[in-house]
C-alpha cells in the first residue's frame, strides 16, 4: 500500500518537475511548481515527518510561490521568445542531465547504506510527539544555527528593501 | 517494501530535472523555480535518510534549508527586479555590464 502511494506522488512529482522545465509560459511553470510541492509534501508525510509536511505548503506552495507570482505579474516577462536557445544549448543541457543521473543512479544503487542505529523510532516519535521532539532538538543542539537564520532573515528583509528601493535621480 | 533508495533515487530524479532547467532555460525566473526544485530534492533526501536512520537531525536541516531558501528567493526576485528596472528586459544574456 505504502509502495503505491510513493509512486503515484513520485510519479506527480516527477510529472510537475519536467513541466516546469518544458512549459513556455513562466505562470503554467509556477503551477508545476507547485503541483511538485504537494507532491513532495506528501511524501513528506508517507515518511511520518508531518510537521516539514506542513512547513514544506506554508513556506514553499504559500510564501516562496507566491512570490513568483508576483513578479511575473509584475515584470510580465514573456520571455523565451524564439530567440531563446543557443546553439547546442538544449543538447548538451539534456546530455549533461543525462551524465548527472547516471552518475547518481550509480552512486544510489551500489552505496552500502548504514543501518538504524538512532533514537528516533516510530514509537519514540509516537510517544514523545513529532513536532516536541523536533522543537527540543532545535532549541538544544542546533540552538546557534536556529539563531543564525534569524539572522540571515534581517539580512534578506534589508537587502531587499534597499535593492527595490527607488534611486533618487543623481544618486 | 519501500525502502531508503526508493526515496534517494526519487531525490537524484528531481535533482537532475531541476539541473537541467537551469541549463536549458533562458528565462530567469524559471531557471530560480529550478534552483528551488533543486533544494527540494535535496531536502527530500534529508527526510529520507533521517526516517531510515532514526534521526530526527534531518528534519532539522530541512527546516533551516526551508529558512535558507526563503531568504534566497527573496532577495534574488529583488535582484531580477532591479535588472528589469535597470534594462527593461530580463534576459540572462543581457546582464553583460561586468564582462571584461
Amino acid at each position: 500500500m505504502e509502495l503505491y502511494v510513493f509512486y503515484l506522488f513520485a510519479f506527480i512529482a516527477v510529472l510537475a518537475a519536467l513541466g516546469m522545465i518544458a512549459l513556455r509560459n513562466p505562470v503554467h511553470s509556477a503551477m508545476s511548481l507547485a503541483l511538485v510541492f504537494f507532491a513532495l509534501a506528501a511524501l513528506y508525510v508517507l515518511l511520518s515527518a508531518p510537521f516539514i509536511a506542513v512547513a514544506q505548503v506554508m513556506v514553499y506552495a504559500g510564501a516562496i510561490l507566491i512570490l513568483f507570482v508576483f513578479v511575473i505579474m509584475l515584470l510580465n516577462p514573456d520571455l523565451d521568445q524564439g530567440a531563446g536557445a543557443l546553439p547546442g544549448q538544449r543538447i548538451l543541457a539534456v546530455g549533461f542531465g543525462f551524465a548527472l543521473i547516471v552518475e547518481l543512479a550509480l552512486v544510489v544503487f551500489t552505496a552500502v547504506l548504514p543501518t538504524a542505529r538512532g533514537i528516533a523510532t516510530p514509537e519514540w516519535l509516537a510517544q514523545q510527539g513529532d513536532v516536541q521532539a523536533l522543537g527540543a532538538l532545535l532549541f538544544s543542539d542546533f540552538l546557534l544555527p536556529f539563531e543564525i537564520t534569524s539572522l540571515l532573515l534581517l539580512v534578506a528583509i534589508i537587502g531587499v528593501i534597499v535593492l527595490t528601493k527607488k534611486h533618487k535621480a543623481g544618486n | 517494501m519501500l525502502t531508503v533508495t526508493h526515496f534517494i533515487f526519487l531525490s537524484a530524479i528531481l535533482f537532475c530535472l531541476g539541473a537541467v532547467g537551469v541549463l536549458i532555460r533562458r528565462n530567469p525566473l524559471i531557471m530560480f523555480m529550478s534552483i528551488e526544485l533543486m533544494l527540494n530534492a535535496v531536502n527530500l533526501a534529508f527526510v529520507a535518510f533521517g526516517r531510515f536512520l532514526q534521526d530526527l537531525n534531518g528534519q532539522v536541516f530541512v527546516f533551516l534549508i526551508l529558512t535558507v531558501a526563503a531568504a534566497e528567493v527573496a532577495v534574488g526576485l529583488a535582484i531580477i527586479v532591479a535588472i528589469f528596472r535597470a534594462r527593461e528586459s530580463v534576459d540572462v544574456d543581457q546582464v553583460n555590464s561586468l564582462k571584461g
